[in-house]
């Protein structure tokens, strides 16, 4: 008996060991390249070794009673007629509803400093301040050490492109670009049908619907060139529909943001 | 009016073909419309299957070069509606719900006969409407949640043959369901008790309570959808003032306990396979029993988990996020309990035994990323990506798919007085194992790096992954020939199986195989413990 407990001892503890291996060592993200995404990647390793925990476990269990408790060639007859444990039973009812309610509370907090829980329209700082509805979105709070101002833009989508608008400058892009450790607020809304802007560096995502606008806040941190993806079905040419993001650094951003800029309004 | 069954009047042999005519009749006794629905469900499956392997083929370049745009998007319309509507629900809701709940409850047919006739007759015309649309102007081609307004904008004929199509099954699925949930509280043989039904019966009353809950949400959602399509009313239109969210949240009220209405029944047929060939009781029945029931409740307040990145507001995405992983106690409950149903027994591993642990593994992979993809900050990174449809096809393939091999294997013998050949059959599992694998562990990784779904072209950096799944597609479609010659040789030449090969003690292996017309020659027989291995050799 006291081998049999050493035995599961020895199992359980290696299950954990691989998944802990498993989850720090293998990477299945792309980079980071917001403040979102480290906070994201936080909580999708501990999601990643409590998921693998399970499933290994579950696996092996599966396994080891196929091959531990097949019919021999000679058996005949039946196994143990054992009909439950309650014990065993209340024992995994609690303990998954422990971890439920962890995982749940945890990501709560991630969800709250990725800015999830920030009132909308009173985060949204936009150049034309009409009061106007804010449906749904993400405000990222952003650190102000980092931050100096905000950079507001406007997103219209449709089939099948993005066309992002910058008030400030009067002139209207194809191209996002915007300044590193800057925190970005875009307002966004639809000409036809539902779309969505993701850019998966950025581990961030909203839909861009018609008739109501939303709002995403961001912060990048790493200069580079990222795609802009939209992620809902919106006509024949979906998969083309991306653009690109273009993060760099401040200098670089006012010399783009300069020789687009008009100074006057042509109507 | 109540249509009371009289055994003698509708079993009269001379009003009811005989034979493998009695298949293409309108025929009222409860195992002919089971095979019916599967048999139907298999052929929908192959055209669906055929869809699938078009996107893979599609996908193996990144280049949109194999089908025309809007083509693939009908494509793809069609693969999820077929996949769903006629082959997952019809199957294991129609065909095994109609073989088994009768012999279950000691009936000598389902409290509806005609209703039960009526419910199968409505799926071959709508089935063949809808992929017969494709013709017409081209099929719907705004995805199986045909989300307005690309729904309203996209070709009208094919959408509305859509909607037309989906209300008939949702209306045939629900005439299933009053007529499950009738016969389950019904029809009960004098002295049986609720707690001593097999597990599938519970799985069933409370599927079938999902079914009529929410289809018809659905129901009245589409034809508000079509209103704005033909009609031009202005319900989900933004154009005319409409909400397109609000859609959303209707039709998930449905479509998120649709999922539950696709897996509850293929819990509930694991749970009467495992015991049968593991020798073993259920471990745990009023657990199980308890835990369908939770599923029932919660399935019914998740919808908005799919709309995580739509217009919701906060509070409602944290609502959702706890309520849709509190979901996984009373599944795990169920899973641990069939783990421990295998514990300790005298297992036979044959095709039936290693579908059902192949599920069981699958299904729990596909739960892990269910918990995760319930997590707002989560699902917003992969929402809409190929993380969700290798998630989905984990839980419906890898699930239910293969529990409905499970039970074929199962119940083969007592449909025909055959069994099928188990060489074939673990070729079969094999492949099918593998191939699934292949194709759908891989799409987790596209999605976390930039791959949404429902696109005919892609990144270049993905081809290599892509080309892996597509090969495991490959895999699955070769899977089904062994299949279908096994069915086929063994239907006409296979080992005599004789009534009871797996020595089981449920209600239906207590008749001869296959059943006669009123499932028993005498009075039903009484089972109070459908799952008493381990106990007859002591008695």
């Amino acid at each position: 008996m006291l081998n049999k407990n050493i035995y599961l001892i020895l199992i359980i503890s290696l299950v954990f060991a691989i998944s802990f291996w498993i989850g720090f060592n293998v990477n299945l993200l792309p980079a980071e390249a917001s403040i979102n995404a480290p906070i994201y990647d936080e909580l999708f390793k501990i999601l990643f070794i409590i998921g693998l925990i399970i499933f290994i476990g579950m696996t092996i269990a599966v396994i080891y009673s196929l091959f531990k408790f097949r019919k021999r060639n000679d058996q005949i007859g039946d196994g143990i007629a054992l009909e439950g444990n309650l014990s065993l039973e209340i024992v995994w009812t609690i303990i998954p509803s422990i971890i439920v309610l962890l995982i749940g509370l945890y990501s709560y907090n991630i969800y709250d400093r990725m800015g999830g829980m920030k009132e909308l329209n009173h985060n949204h700082e936009m150049m034309s301040s009409n009061p106007e509805k804010i449906w749904a979105g993400i405000s990222q709070t952003s650190d102000n050490k980092i931050s100096k101002n905000n950079l507001s833009i406007e997103v219209s989508a449709m089939q099948f492109a993005f066309l992002f608008n910058y008030p400030k400058g009067n002139f209207i892009s194809g191209e996002l670009h915007v300044p590193v450790d800057q925190k970005v607020s875009m307002k966004m809304e639809s000409k036809d049908v539902i779309h969505a802007f993701w850019v998966p560096e950025f581990r961030i995502k909203q839909d861009i619907i018609p008739g109501q606008p939303t709002v995403l806040n961001f912060t990048p941190t790493k200069v580079g060139k990222y795609p802009i993806i939209c992620a809902e079905l919106c006509g024949p040419y979906h998969g083309g529909m991306r653009a690109s993001i273009i993060v760099e650094e401040e200098s670089d951003y006012n010399d783009w943001f300069d020789k687009n800029k008009k100074t006057e309004v042509n109507l | 009016m109540t249509i009371s069954i009289d055994p003698q009047k509708i079993n009269n042999e001379s009003l009811q073909p005989k034979g493998w005519l009695r298949y293409f009749s309108f025929s009222l006794d409860h195992k002919v419309i089971g095979i019916q629905y599967l048999v139907c469900g298999f052929l929908f499956y192959l055209i669906g299957g055929t869809l699938a392997s078009a996107i893979r083929i599609e996908l193996a370049s990144p280049m949109s070069d194999f089908m025309p745009r809007d083509v693939y998007n009908q494509v793809l319309t069609l693969h999820g509606t077929i996949m769903i509507f006629l082959w997952i629900v019809p199957v294991v809701n129609g065909a095994f719900g109609n073989y088994l709940i009768p012999f279950y409850v000691g009936a000598r047919d389902m409290a509806f006969p005609r209703l039960n006739a009526v419910a199968f007759w409505l799926i071959p015309p709508s089935g063949l409407m809808l992929v017969a649309s494709y013709f017409v102007e081209g099929a719907a081609q705004a995805g199986w949640t045909a989300y307005p307004p690309l729904s309203i904008t996209t070709p009208q004929s094919g959408q509305i043959i859509w909607i037309l199509s989906v209300l008939l099954l949702g209306g045939s699925s629900i005439f299933g369901g009053i007529n499950f949930i009738a016969t389950i509280i019904k029809l009960r043989r004098p002295g049986l008790k609720l707690m001593q039904l097999p597990m599938y019966c519970w799985a069933m009353l409370g599927t079938s309570l999902l079914v009529v809950l929410s289809t018809p949400v659905l129901a009245g959602t589409l034809i508000l959808l079509s209103f704005d399509i033909i009609a031009n009313t202005g319900f989900f239109n933004p154009v005319l003032g409409g909400n397109v969210v609000v859609y959303q949240h209707l039709f998930w009220f449905y479509s998120h306990p649709a999922v539950y209405i696709m897996v509850l029944p293929a819990f509930g047929l694991v749970s009467e396979i495992l015991p049968v060939h593991a020798r073993k009781p259920l471990f745990g029945y009023t657990t199980m029993v308890f835990s369908i029931m939770g599923i029932v409740v919660l399935g019914l307040v998740v919808w908005a988990h799919h709309m995580f990145t739509s217009g919701t507001p906060p509070w409602m995405r944290l609502f959702f996020t706890i309520a849709t992983a509190f979901i996984a106690v009373p599944t795990g409950i169920k899973f641990f309990n069939w783990v421990a149903t295998l514990w300790g027994g005298k297992i036979s591993i044959n095709s039936a035994m290693l579908f059902s642990c192949g599920f069981i593994i699958n299904f729990v992979f596909g739960g892990i990323t269910g918990v995760a993809l319930a997590q707002v900050p989560f699902d917003i990174h992969v929402h809409d990506t190929y993380f969700v449809v290798a998630h989905f096809h984990y839980i419906v393939y890898g699930g239910t798919v293969f529990i409905i091999f499970s039970s074929i294997y199962h119940w083969f013998p007592k449909v025909t007085g055959k069994l099928l050949n188990e060489k074939l059959g673990i070729l079969h599992f094999i492949i099918t194992f593998i191939g699934f694998n292949l194709c759908f562990a891989p799409q987790h990784w596209l999605g976390l790096n930039g791959m949404p779904r429902r696109v005919a072209e892609y990144d270049p950096q993905f081809q290599f992954v892509n080309q892996i799944s597509s090969l495991g597609a490959l895999l699955m479609a070769i899977s089904t020939i062994p299949f279908l010659i096994n069915v086929f040789l063994s239907v006409r030449n296979g080992k005599v199986a004789g009534d009871n090969p797996w020595n089981a003690l449920t209600p239906e292996w207590l008749t001869s195989s296959p059943p006669p017309v009123e499932n028993w020659e005498g009075e039903a027989p009484l089972v109070e413990e459908p799952y008493g291995y381990g106990k007859q050799l002591s008695e």
